[in-house]
């Protein structure tokens, strides 16, 4: 039963276990093909980014229990404007100093 | 024993547990936002190894995986942990927070001996500023790591000697956002450090 | 390794006459502070009632008052600056170069780190919880935490004018100048680890509000019947939590380069300089924002209370605050348009400057159109209000015009750009919290301030400010560059002349200041606010009695609607007497905030100085006093109904004497003009 309090909702064990197995999944395929080198560069890359989004999601859904149903909205939404703004910090920093760095080496 | 679920709680001490909850929340997103600038500032600067080494030169696979392994296994011994809270065993509290202390050490003690040894070999963050920014990024993690570590023995004097009540309880889970996020910021490590570094 | 680090007698200010009496003047100002305290026998009270309090509303007292003194410091540096520029053409003037970079370094730090963001602090500390019906902020504790490391990073602020000698690198640090290399020394040490602290502090000081003004409301008060002065202080705290953490990396990392050998920001071995620029400035702009949101909420309450009218365009004025607060994440790139960033990114940066205007300009809309068919009473708060429409609106221009990067080109680095963020930032952001200060005192201190002194204040201010900045836009267009310490250029000695006579009239406004503030203590009976509500305000805070008991409110108000205090009043229900009180629960004084804002002082000085034993003395301290805290569960006592009782019998037998509010001339006036205006 799951009723909106602070003090901690009932854990069960499932969720702790399904997420260490995926995350073992996740982690065991990138490290693999960076150790046999299997997959050319491009595509490897491309493969540690996406299994690395899939493990985060994994995590905030299974180990931090954040799901649309009881997580209180106010959390979500402090969530979604983090990472709004890492992606503008982020991409704009990288954005200012690759473009400065391209203008220095010519 | 009572289950936390029957806990007794007053409707304003819910109301508290609830204000520290968001603003445990948003602590976390402000320091997401630091490992953010952090990572920022690692993808700006692994190119000017300056001469010296190379991501290639210094990481070790088989280490970052050893690492991972222990504090992902960390992240469900907790999980273990917070079960037994809700289910009011005091006992296997203990002890599965013992278990995850052990492997957040061992993870330490990897990072520490790698930090020791990259030294050693005349890598270290004076180097370059590719190295400042390794050893920064990373380094902010094993210190948040390391903290973590004191908070789980001081929560485990709690329980050990106050049990599982309400208050103790709402600071274990906030323990909890605390060690599964640091567990989100080593995946986003290895991804954007130790495995394209080594490819 | 010396148990004294790097501090060596040498440190110590006797090697010119400007340091020593620098330092002198620091260290009787704290030796008088203390003798007063003595001599009013007052150091149990100071003790036990406001070193210890978790109290709100001591909090935001203590906050105002380390705003004050740090505004008069700010101010003779800046006053220093004037007169040596004025003197200063072709010859040396009083101040040695060094001396000079100091004095401006050290302006723009206090400026910003210690005189704004404390009043803004302190504001919100005292208002906040009372116009959202609250008994208390969310963490008290916490608050008491973020009051004492700023006032650490203050202190280190005042120790730095008295051992070793303060930054020479300005307020913004950049490297490479402000490295190791190019400037070794405490100096900026000093500023790295006072900014670092005080941000820490400040960052705390944001979760607990926005945990505050999102959990704490009282009954009916919805986020969108919030006053506009909490919005702010909403968004203010959005900004803090995510912007303050890019300065902490950003000092952290030139702390590391400086003391440890890194490489981040270094000329050699692959360092990035600009990396430094654009994590320091991912944080400065929205810091802009941060400070002159709240100065806008509190215009935002002042116009309406005094035009005696509901604010025109709430939700306007709400989501305008919210797009600012939004959009102030992605300009930070026009602080150094001149980077050498490529076309494709200045334009980018220079347009967003550019639409942020609007939300802005929407905002002064709704203040001229709220004034429009009011009663307007021109009290002082009112009359910085209206100076700061005016003022604000021409430096709001000039801001315009250098988000454009081919003018910021010309010119970036002259005056030009200190009269417009000074244009800025003196109307914007002090004249709001002076408002805020003469506006709220009542309800701090339970009296008036003095109304004359304050309209003399204001003026002085405000002509003081043209006289003194309108010159330096000239000189910026002659090409006059900041922070000159001398200059052979005859013809820009007449302006700056003319902006040392600008400075000597604001000196005039601080000390109007300062009589006001005696006169008004001196005549606080003829001024006495009985009735807790003496400008017929609008919002909850004027339902409290002033000063406002520890619990605030008795009895939780209920809210109907937008400007509740009003509607209360008009619905006749104000002032009712409940039958019976019930037992509230408080939290408990403690030191324990204290101890960490000294041990955190402590650590700053020792690392400065590279104590390093001290450092890790000083952390112990704050962690154990954390884990010693943390696991106390009996931080709160109940104060009995009984005792309530006693506190609110005092506050109507208070009421019944009060006279008839001067400012509600007409009782049927219930603020709306008979018909909207035909457009």
């Amino acid at each position: 039963m799951e009723v909106k309090s602070g003090i901690p909702i009932e854990r069960t064990l499932k969720p702790y276990l399904i997420g260490l197995a995926l995350a073992v999944v996740l982690t065991a395929i990138p490290f693999g093909l960076v150790a046999t080198g299997a997959l050319p560069r491009q595509a490897t890359l491309i493969i540690i980014a996406v299994f690395a989004v899939a493990q985060i999601i994994v995590h905030l859904t299974f180990f931090l229990h954040i799901d649309f149903k009881t997580t209180p909205r106010e959390n979500l939404v402090a969530l979604a404007f983090a990472l709004v703004l890492i992606f503008i910090m982020v991409g704009g920093s990288l954005w200012i100093m690759f473009d400065l760095y391209h203008r220095m080496m010519v | 024993m009572t289950s936390v679920a029957d806990m007794t709680v007053s409707p304003r001490d819910v109301e508290r547990y609830e204000e520290k909850d968001f603003g445990f929340w948003l602590y976390l997103m402000s320091d997401a936002v630091i490992f953010a600038c952090l990572f920022a500032t690692y993808l700006v600067m692994v190119g000017n190894a300056a001469g010296g080494p190379t991501p290639k030169d210094v990481f070790e696979l088989d280490r970052a995986a050893a690492e991972t392994a222990l504090l992902l296994l960390s992240s469900a011994t907790f999980g273990i942990a917070a079960v037994a809270l809700s289910a009011g065993e005091r006992g296997k509290v203990l002890l599965w927070l013992a278990v995850t202390f052990l492997l957040g050490a061992g993870f330490i003690y990897l990072e520490i001996d790698e930090f020791a040894g990259m030294i050693a070999e005349g890598a270290g963050p004076q180097r370059s500023g590719f190295l400042s920014a390794f050893f920064t990024l990373v380094g902010t993690h094993g210190l948040h790591v390391t903290v973590g570590l004191c908070w789980i023995l001081v929560m485990m004097g709690q329980v050990y000697f106050k049990g599982i009540t309400a208050p103790v309880a709402s600071r274990l889970m906030r323990l909890g956002l605390f060690w599964h996020f640091l567990d989100i910021i080593w995946v986003l490590i290895f991804s954007v450090v130790y495995l394209p570094g080594l490819l | 390794m010396d148990i004294f680090g790097r501090l060596t007698l040498e440190s110590l200010p006797f090697y010119s006459a400007v340091a020593a009496s620098g330092a002198a003047v620091t260290v009787l100002g704290g030796l008088a502070v203390a003798g007063a305290i003595t001599y009013f026998g007052a150091w149990r009270m100071v003790m036990t009632q406001w070193l210890s309090s978790v109290d709100h509303k001591k909090i935001g007292i203590i906050y105002i008052m380390l705003a004050l003194v740090m505004l008069v410091r700010g101010f003779v540096d800046a006053a220093m600056m004037r007169s040596q520029q004025a003197m200063a053409y072709n010859n040396e003037g009083y101040l040695p170069p060094d001396h000079f970079d100091q004095i401006f370094s050290s302006h723009g730090t206090i400026m910003i780190f210690f005189m704004a963001m404390p009043f803004l602090s302190g504001l919100a500390n005292l208002i906040v919880p009372q116009q959202i019906g609250s008994r208390d902020v969310a963490f008290p504790f916490m608050n008491s935490v973020s009051l004492w490391l700023t006032t650490a990073g203050a202190g280190l602020m005042l120790i730095s004018l008295v051992v070793g000698k303060f930054s020479t690198a300005g307020w913004t640090a950049y490297p490479p100048y402000s490295g190791v290399q190019y400037t070794p020394g405490v100096g900026v040490d000093y500023w790295l680890w006072m900014v670092f602290i005080s941000g820490f502090a400040t960052t705390m000081s944001g979760i607990n509000f926005l945990v505050t003004i999102f959990k704490c409301r009282a009954p009916g008060m919805t986020m969108f019947r919030l006053p506009l002065f909490t919005w702010t202080i909403f968004i203010a705290s959005v900004l803090i939590i995510f912007a303050f953490p890019a300065l902490t990396v950003a000092c952290a990392m030139l702390i590391l380069d400086r003391n440890f050998g890194f490489h981040f920001f270094t000329n050699e071995l692959g360092g990035n300089m600009m990396n430094y620029i654009n994590l320091f400035w991912l944080w400065g702009h929205p810091e802009v924002y941060i400070l002159i949101l709240p100065a806008f909420g509190v215009f935002s309450e002042v116009v309406s209370t005094f035009s005696q009218k509901r604010l025109f365009g709430y939700i306007s004025l709400v989501c305008a605050t919210i797009a600012i607060g939004f959009l102030s994440f992605t300009v930070w790139l026009h602080h150094f348009f001149t980077m050498g960033s490529s076309a494709k990114v200045n334009s980018f940066f220079g347009t967003m400057t550019a639409i942020i205007s609007v939300p802005t300009g929407v905002k002064v809309f709704d203040w001229l159109l709220t004034m429009y068919r009011g009663r307007i009473i021109f009290k002082p708060p009112m009359l910085f209000t209206i100076g700061f429409l005016v003022t604000f609106v021409i430096g709001g221009l000039s801001g315009v015009l250098l988000a454009l990067p081919p003018v910021d080109y010309m010119m970036h680095n002259t005056t030009f750009l200190v009269a417009h963020f000074h244009n800025m930032i003196i109307p914007g952001v002090l004249f709001g919290y002076l408002a805020g200060y003469m506006y709220w005192f009542p309800k701090a201190f339970g009296f008036k301030l003095n109304e004359k002194w304050g309209t003399r204040s204001f003026w002085c201010w405000i002509i003081g400010f043209y006289v003194a900045f309108m010159p330096l836009y000239v000189l910026g267009m002659l090409g006059f560059p900041r922070r000159m310490e001398h200059y052979e250029i005859a013809a820009w000695q007449p302006h700056l002349i003319v902006a040392w006579v600008g400075a000597v009239i604001i000196l005039l406004g601080m000390i109007c200041l300062a009589v006001q503030l005696i006169v008004s203590i001196r005549e606080r009976n003829e001024a006495l606010d009985l009735s807790g509500d003496p400008w017929n305000g609008r919002s909850l805070e004027w339902a409290t009695s002033s000063p406002a008991a520890p619990y605030n409110f008795a009895v939780l108000p209920k809210v109907e609607a937008r400007d509740a205090w009003w509607d209360i009043k008009r619905r006749g229900v104000a002032y009712e007497r409940p039958l019976e009180y019930e037992d509230i629960v408080m939290p408990k004084s403690t030191y324990a905030g204290v101890v960490i804002g000294v041990a955190g002082g402590v650590f700053g000085f020792a690392a400065i100085w590279w104590m390093w034993w001290l450092a890790l003395l000083a952390l112990a301290v704050i962690a154990g006093t954390i884990i010693y805290r943390a696991s106390d569960d009996d931080d709160e006592f109940v104060m009995t109904a009984s005792e309530v009782k006693a506190i609110e019998d005092a506050r109507f037998e208070k009421l019944a004497k009060a006279p008839k509010n001067e400012m509600a001339d007409d009782p049927g006036y219930a603020g709306e003009p008979a018909a909207e205006p035909a457009t």
